[in-house]
């Protein structure tokens, strides 16, 4: 089986798995509302403070969100032993590996697709006429961070307190990507949106080297 | 190993001499005054913290290439010996800079870079407390060992793109940085004096750390072989290795 075939096989497991109880799913998206009502309480912006702080605050919320939901990824697959039988089977480790990584994709997607416009009408930003660039800068931010943490979930799900663990890995190598998605967002929410290129690429060349960097190490990461 | 003791005394008179030329010999900075004198041992420290990153590095990627437990004491012995550079670095930098930028600290490139690293490492350590068995310690620690070595170039690039203060390098400025002569031969004492330190100290917490990887292995056998067993582990084993003349 090729490793796209068998990534695509273990993606539509994640995908079941997730879609009969869709609890990770509905706890994120709680969450990152959460963190997105507390904001507002504890700085009571004024419409051009929304706007100067608004990527920022939507970018903490998703890496806080994400930090929390990318630990089920591989610790759920500890109580049944049923990443053992995942190994055993015929396939690449790199393949259970993307698997993860685009399920954790989609996820975290599908959670910023419900967060984007609650967020747009609690903060007063008008979405219209940059969707389609912002879309981009989030799927290149939102790799990233699935990238790392889905990695660094592997990591963790050995470790004892796992999940006070695996913010305390995945935040600081996140800080590279949080400037460069929170620059990206401001350009496009600024008064003339406009595309921050250099960020852009930026984030781009971020997810190329952990992408990379999964790829070499996966083996090891997979090993029992 | 005979030749510990000398070197531990050169090294041990070589940082004395290092001290007393910061601070007695070298002429005094020009505006900044005496507060100048704490570059010479906030340098040096950053250059070995930089070097004890990139042994980590080398290490990391050593101990997956060849599974041999000796890296991993070489990268555990590494991190704590950068994280405790990376410390000193940290706090001699806003000493400096109270009286020189008016304020403690600043969001720049080379600050944050470095605060962002300490963090990481620490990160490193936390890891590696938390995991039991010393297989998977190793190789996982490993693997985040080369993510963030991956991670601090990108950490620097984004500050540096994003907004920086710290002063440009006059050291290796060329001809019109105006330092002066003296200053540049205290400085490079103080960078081999520091760096005799830190290699003195890396190599004996590199050996603590082999015999420490030893008994680790060595309690964890006798685990696991308890619960298999199901009795109490600990006593159970004892006199068979008792036995074996450990």
């Amino acid at each position: 089986m090729t490793t796209v075939r068998a990534a695509a096989t273990v993606l539509a497991k994640e995908l079941r798995l997730e879609f009969r109880t869709r609890e990770l799913l509905t706890a994120t998206v709680i969450f990152a509302l959460a963190v997105v009502v507390l904001f507002s309480f504890a700085f009571d912006p004024t419409p051009a403070e929304s706007r100067r702080y608004g990527p920022g605050l939507l970018w903490i919320a998703f890496l806080f969100a994400g930090s929390l939901m990318l630990n089920p990824s591989f610790s759920r697959e500890q109580s049944n032993e049923t990443l053992d039988a995942l190994r055993m089977a015929p396939i690449s480790s790199f393949a259970i590996l993307l698997g993860k990584i685009l399920a954790n994709f989609i996820f975290m997607s599908l959670a910023e697709v419900l967060l984007v416009p609650i967020f747009a009408v609690l903060y007063n930003v008008s979405l219209a006429g940059i969707i389609g660039r912002l879309v981009f800068v989030l799927a290149l931010g939102t790799l990233g961070l699935t990238v790392t943490g889905t990695v660094f979930s592997a990591i963790s799900a050995h470790a004892r307190m796992r999940e006070l663990l695996l913010p305390l890995l995945l935040l600081p190598i996140l800080t590279p990507l949080l400037i460069a998605a929170v620059e990206s967002t401001a350009a496009l929410f600024a008064e003339q949106p406009s595309l921050d290129r250099t960020w852009v690429a930026f984030l781009a060349g971020f997810d190329i080297v952990f992408l990379t960097a999964s790829w070499l190490l996966c083996d090891y990461l997979m090993e029992d | 190993m005979k030749a510990r003791l000398p070197l531990t005394i050169l090294t041990a008179l070589l940082i004395f001499a290092a001290g007393y030329a910061a601070l007695f010999v070298a002429p005094e900075e020009k505006t900044m005054r005496a507060i100048q004198r704490i570059f010479y041992f906030h340098l040096p420290s950053w250059i070995a913290m930089f070097s004890a990153f990139s042994v980590v590095f080398y290490a990391n990627v050593a101990y997956l290439i060849t599974r041999n437990r000796k890296w991993d004491a070489l990268g555990v012995s590494g991190v704590e010996l950068g994280v405790i550079c990376c410390t000193i670095g940290l706090i001699t930098g806003p000493l400096w800079a109270r009286p020189v930028w008016g304020i403690w600290w600043t969001w720049d490139a080379r600050l944050t870079t470095t605060f962002i690293l300490w963090l990481l490492y620490i990160a490193y350590l936390l890891l590696r407390g938390l995991l039991e068995d010393p297989e998977k310690k190793a190789a996982l620690s490993a693997i985040f060992g080369i993510f963030a070595s991956l991670d601090i170039p990108l950490v620097y690039l984004s500050n540096r793109l994003w907004r920086t203060q710290h002063p440009q390098p006059v050291i290796l400025g060329g001809q019109g940085s105006g330092l002066d002569p003296t200053m540049g031969k205290v400085l490079l004492l103080c960078v081999i004096a520091v760096f005799c330190v830190m290699i003195l100290v890396l190599v004996d917490r590199y050996k603590l750390e082999l015999l420490r990887n030893e008994c680790d292995e060595l309690r964890f056998a006798i685990e696991s072989r308890g619960v298999e067993s199901g009795s109490n582990p600990l006593r159970a084993d004892e006199p068979a290795l008792g036995k074996a003349g450990r």
